[in-house]
């Protein structure tokens, strides 16, 4: 089953066949009939973008930039080949609705990207998918098959005379690569390294030719945006966050999994689709979307509807939707020195800030986690990920700095008890019975 | 253009200009690791940051674009904390090992940790360690924990080099560089990469522990090692070598220079030199004073012309060389009365001598390679013979240029050709007949006589074309066009192109001084460098040539030497086969030791003063050939200085040679009849072999380039003539035979075998481009 659960669902409503992934059961889903529509009506460049915009979408990759001003931006009269890239490589601790995307619905992504290469006059194809889903890969490798055969993707579609042609390519893991001109340098074939911006990929992307690059989830949204129109698409959230959007909910609750519902909907509601939080605990903190968002204690996100400007507007982004629930059992200097052992050891390595500073706070973070902290270690951490933040190439630097500094902040007291009594405040067997993993030794 | 406000300076940069640029434009300094304005901005540093009115963060100067009306602060608040911020980074992990290393004194991290760097780490976690690397003899990387990953080695390789063999590899702060699964890095170019590296993680192995950097002292010099004269730092401690550098100049060098020219200098300070003149009494060699060994030249000399006149004297010299060494020579053997002199002992064709318009030289000037549209090089190893042009053509061809290359085998060039033909050097005439032919076609006007009957294919249609199209072309004749037997046809066929297209005629130039050499006198009068040795004559005069290794056919040459009564054998270091034939070693000094001027392949005069006193008795080869002017009572020595020399020859205060022409008259092209029988030897000069001090650098002689030569052959010749790769054979040329290795190789043409001149194991061979067989061992 694609979803746990959804509220006014779209993109992953229906899908309950064995086979919902399937060519079959996505036209009978009313696939491709948008795709088909534009075609046929010869509908504007001009006007798919409109339609876009007027849906308020926003980029569910992470940053939440509007899809239809992003579109807007591709030179569609250049001459030569343009692309468009999916980024599939989901890579954030946390965020697991994209592999959904890919295992239920790969056909909305093949149709979206098919309509966007069409509004911006791309003639190529890229989906990038993470090296550590496989088995989606292959699915939709079958699916780009089908729909080769059906003449939905390649050259003449449907004898209009436009010509798609789209390819998966797989990368192998890294978490970098997730970042939009890692993500060509690595579909280059160099390694995977973000450039320096300017140039934006959009002037100078795949193979120096002008390229977009959208999220899965971007793309699966299009065809049902054009469907439903872009107001009917805006008016499912609330202004400025058009739709509905997956969220993937993991750690303390009683049904983690992917849930569809409109943006603006409460995180209580979410909560509660959840089935409340694991033993009746009390919730202590959420990383509402991914592991490099701000974390965000408990009272301020149950205040928060899920949706970028109420989550922003609480301390936080809303990211890709990867809502991490901590319940009181977390020590949160053991959460920390895990996500910053992430960030240190997925940072590329290429530029000095994020190379030297990721190491420097997991081993500080480590440090204080093992008894080992010192009392000026705070200040040297709110120190170091000043010098991240906003120094480096790509966003990775200040998606290592916001976790530690969200955590210091929030939490500052639990990091001074470990420093000072060299152990945790949480008692090391409440956090075991909290894991729901370990065994209370005897 | 655009303006731009930098600390309160105005400026006005051109459209493109990034930040840096700009500082740069006006004099204010940003500091950096991993800019380099020959490398592509890389931006990986961080150490650039600047604050940017507007921006709400700093930006690297060295990647953000100006725009127009930009203001930019390099000391503001903002920016000294992000780059004192970074500085912080860069030091956490580096080693404190700055007294045992290398680069100290001459550290950019060191300094900029002066001006930036905190006082005391705030960083008490283990430091990370890299573990060492060995990539050849040439470079070291020992202390690779000292990297700090500014990529410039990777890029010089991918840039400049035009081969990627060092390369970043892993993620996050376990990134190092490294090559590609353990091998080494063999690029000619390799050297520049230690200059380049800004700390001490690339040093040079031959230069390591040897001196520190602030008691060498820096002085200016010429490289004698090939035709670009290459602009070179000498740096000297108690008047030694210690090592050498590039001295940037745009318009010669730029700012890299080739392994050969760096690391040749371990023969100035090698046991190798010769240091006292030598006699050879009764078959005994004796060391003597300079005053016995000059009064016995002058006696031997004179007793031959008396006897046989000047006509049985000939002398031979090197293209390295100086102006003053080979004009004074020249006097020396005028006076003698005898006009058998030359400088070009790897050249058979010497029919161009006397129709030659002007000085042949490059055409145009390096710095103009860049512009060019289309360049055909014909008959060159061009990387190996000319690794800083071929590196100028590489930069070129990246842009708009289309470069092609005519040659007798298919090396890579690591340039990204337009078009290239391989053909046997004796076919050489007639490829490049056939693009006259296609160029002519191209432009609908009548085909050249002589050409008439040549095949055009595809490809010289292609390069025909190239050099038809755009506004600036050139043809250029590497030293396989200059060595081979149609030297002259090659010539002129190129002018043909030439007046067809308007496109330049030049030529790459052999060695440091060839044009210094046409305009010093040291052109024959008499008997050439082939005829002087294939009509024995009595006596002779070696300046800086070792005729083993540095002649068009040792065989010949080493024949006549030793039927000659009187062999004075000038040159800076000992040469044992020398001893056998010569009766007289004179020790002259190599450029380090003497002034003297090269006038390089663009026709550019370049003085240079000795950086260290002469080794033991050596004298400069001008004060040697001005004494033995004076003991022979001629007339005409009376020179106190080398520059006074040089101004008789060159004029006074003269930046170009005059009278350059590349012209031909009254040279019909009329392509040689080829008699395809037997097997072609292709004979390369290797880069290290090139001349006597790079065959006495212990480091170059351990690199890929200094491999003992094979006897190459493609795949298909080998099986028509039933060879095994890899088994011995017996290679023979005229009386002189060898057993080298077969190899496998087909960038050989059909129907020839590659066996490289310059070295021991190959000297008893003949003509470099003559016939040669080859028989299983």
């Amino acid at each position: 089953m694609a979803m746990l659960g959804s509220i006014n669902g779209v993109l992953m409503e229906g899908l309950d066949g064995d086979n919902s992934w399937s060519l079959k059961d996505y036209v009978a889903r009313g696939g491709y009939a948008q795709l088909k529509r534009i075609l046929d009506s010869k509908m504007t460049q001009e006007d798919v973008i409109s339609e876009v915009k007027k849906s308020v979408l926003r980029g569910r990759g992470g940053a939440g930039f509007p899809t239809g001003l992003k579109w807007s931006f591709m030179p569609r009269s250049f001459p030569g080949d343009k692309y468009v890239v999916c980024n599939t490589d989901e890579g954030e601790p946390g965020t697991f609705k994209d592999r959904d995307i890919m295992r239920y619905n790969p056909h909305a992504v093949i149709e979206g990207m098919a309509i966007a290469a069409y509004a911006m006059g791309a003639n190529r194809g890229y989906n990038y998918v993470h090296g550590e889903v496989w088995l989606e890969y292959k699915r939709f490798e079958e699916a780009l098959d089908q729909a080769r055969a059906a003449g939905f993707i390649g050259q003449n579609i449907l004898g209009s005379g436009f010509n798609f042609e789209l390819f998966a390519h797989h990368g192998y893991g890294a978490y970098i690569c997730g970042e939009e001109t890692a993500l060509l340098e690595s579909i280059e074939g160099k390694k995977g390294q973000p450039r320096f911006k300017p140039p934006f990929p959009a002037s100078f992307g795949l193979y120096g030719k002008p390229t977009t690059i959208n999220n899965t989830e971007t793309f699966a949204s299009i065809p049902f945006i054009l469907k439903m129109g872009g107001e009917e698409f805006l008016n499912l959230g609330k202004p400025n966050n058009g739709g509905t959007k997956l969220f993937s909910v993991s750690g303390h609750v009683n049904r983690p999994g992917n849930y569809e519902i409109p943006l603006g909907t409460p995180f209580a509601t979410l909560l509660e689709m959840c089935g409340g939080m694991r033993g009746g605990r009390k919730l202590k903190a959420v990383i509402p979307g991914g592991s490099s968002a701000p974390v965000m204690p408990a009272d301020v996100i149950m205040d928060c509807t899920m949706d970028y400007d109420s989550i922003s507007k609480g301390g936080s982004m809303l990211g890709s939707g990867a809502v991490i629930v901590m319940d009181e059992t977390v020590c949160m200097v053991k959460a920390l020195d895990r996500l910053s052992f992430f960030y240190h050891e997925e940072s590329c390595g290429q530029c000095t800030p994020c190379r030297e500073g990721t190491a420097w706070m997991y081993k500080v973070v480590h440090r204080i986690e093992n008894g080992l902290g010192k009392p000026e270690d705070l200040d040297l951490l709110n120190s170091v990920l000043g010098n991240i933040a906003g120094r480096t190439i790509c966003a990775l630097g200040d998606a290592a700095a916001f976790p530690v500094q969200s955590f210091i902040k929030h939490f500052g007291k639990e990091f001074e008890y470990h420093i000072e009594h060299k152990t945790c405040l949480v008692p090391k067997d409440v956090q075991w019975a909290g894991s729901g993993f370990h065994k209370i030794p005897a | 253009m655009l303006e731009i406000e930098i600390d309160g300076k105005k400026a006005q940069v051109p459209d493109g200009s990034t930040v840096m640029d700009a500082a740069q434009q006006v004099g204010v300094y940003i500091p950096h690791f991993c800019y380099h304005k020959k490398l592509s901005i890389a931006a990986n540093c961080r150490m650039c940051l600047v604050q940017v009115e507007k921006a709400p963060k700093p930006l690297p100067a060295c990647a953000t674009p100006v725009t127009n009306g930009m203001k930019v602060f390099t000391h503001s608040e903002l920016a000294v904390k992000a780059q004192k911020g970074v500085m912080e980074f860069l030091l956490i992990n580096h080693p404190l090992d700055c007294p045992i290393c290398d680069q100290g004194g001459e550290c950019q991290l060191q300094d900029m940790s002066v001006g930036y760097g905190p006082m005391k780490s705030r960083y008490t976690e283990e430091k990370h360690v890299v573990f060492h690397k060995s990539v050849g003899p040439l470079i070291s990387m020992e202390e690779m924990s000292r990297c700090i990953h500014c990529t410039r080695c990777v890029r010089f390789g991918q840039e400049i080099g035009g081969i990627m063999e060092l390369g970043m590899a892993n993620r996050n702060m376990h990134s190092e560089i490294m090559t590609f699964v353990g091998r080494t890095v063999d690029s000619e170019l390799s050297g520049n990469m230690i200059d380049l590296c800004p700390v001490g993680a690339l040093t040079s192995k031959p230069f390591r522990y040897t001196a520190r950097s602030w008691e060498l002292q820096r002085r200016k010099s010429v490289s004698p090692h090939d035709s670009v004269g290459a602009n070179l730092v000498v740096q000297v401690k108690h008047d030694n070598v210690m090592r050498v550098l590039p001295r940037e100049n745009e318009e010669v060098n730029e700012c890299w220079i080739s392994d050969k020219e760096r690391f040749s200098y371990q023969a100035l300070n090698s046991d190798e030199r010769l240091t006292k003149p030598m006699v050879k009494q009764g078959g005994e060699w004796k060391e003597v004073d300079w005053n016995v060994a000059l009064d016995y030249v002058a006696h031997g000399l004179k007793d031959v012309c008396r006897e046989h006149g000047g006509d049985a004297l000939a002398a031979l010299a090197a293209q390295s060389s100086t102006v003053e060494e080979l004009f004074l020579l020249g006097k020396v053997m005028k006076g003698l009365g005898s006009g058998n002199i030359d400088f070009r002992p790897r050249q058979n064709d010497f029919s161009s001598d006397s129709k030659r318009a002007g000085t042949p030289w490059l055409g145009m000037r390096l710095a103009e390679i860049k512009d060019l549209d289309g360049a055909l090089v014909v008959g060159s190893f061009l990387r190996k013979d000319h690794p800083l042009i071929a590196q100028r053509l590489r930069q070129a061809a990246k842009k708009f240029t289309k470069v092609s290359l005519l040659s007798v085998t298919g090396d890579d060039q690591l340039i990204n050709l337009h078009a290239r033909m391989t053909v046997a050097p004796a076919q050489l005439a007639a490829a490049l007949a056939a693009v006259v032919k296609a160029v002519a076609e191209i432009k609908g006007v009548a085909v050249p006589a002589g050409v008439e009957n040549a095949t055009v294919c595809e490809t010289s249609k292609k390069i025909a074309q190239s050099l038809v199209d755009g506004e600036k072309r050139a043809v250029f004749l590497g030293n396989v066009a200059t060595q081979s037997a149609d030297a002259t046809q090659l010539h002129a066929l190129a002018l043909e192109i030439g007046k067809l297209t308007g496109a330049i005629v030049g030529f790459l130039g052999e060695g440091a001084n060839t044009l210094g050499a046409h305009v010093s006198g040291a052109l024959p009068s008499g008997a050439n460098a082939h005829q002087m040795f294939e009509q024995p004559r009595k006596a002779y005069v070696l300046m800086g040539v070792e005729p083993e290794f540095d002649c068009a056919n040792p065989q010949l040459v080493l024949d006549a030497l030793n039927q000659a009564s009187l062999v004075v054998y000038m040159s800076a270091f000992k040469h044992a086969p020398a001893l056998a034939y010569a009766d007289v070693m004179l020790p002259i000094a190599p450029y380090t030791e003497t002034s003297g001027t090269f006038v390089n392949t663009e026709g550019r005069i370049q003085t240079f003063n000795g950086v260290v006193k002469a080794r033991g008795d050596a004298r400069p080869g001008w004060k040697l050939l001005r004494v033995l002017g004076n003991v022979l009572n001629l007339d005409g020595f009376a020179y106190t200085s080398s520059e006074e020399i040089r101004d008789e020859v060159l004029g006074k205060g003269a930046e170009f040679v005059g009278g350059l022409s590349n012209e031909l008259s009254g040279v019909a092209i009329s392509l040689p009849t080829i008699t395809a029988n037997g097997l072609q030897r292709i004979a390369d000069v290797p880069i290290n072999f090139a001349d006597p001090m790079a065959r006495r650098a212990p480091s170059l002689q351990q690199t890929a380039d200094a491999v003992a030569p094979t006897a190459r052959i493609s795949e298909q010749t080998m099986a028509q003539i039933g060879i095994a790769d890899n088994g011995q054979v017996r290679v023979k040329q005229g009386a002189g035979e060898t057993v080298l290795v077969a190899k496998a190789d087909n960038n050989v043409p059909a129907g020839c075998v590659r066996v490289s001149a310059a070295h021991a194991s190959t000297a008893m061979l003949g003509d470099m481009f003559g016939s040669i067989s080859v028989e299983r061992a």
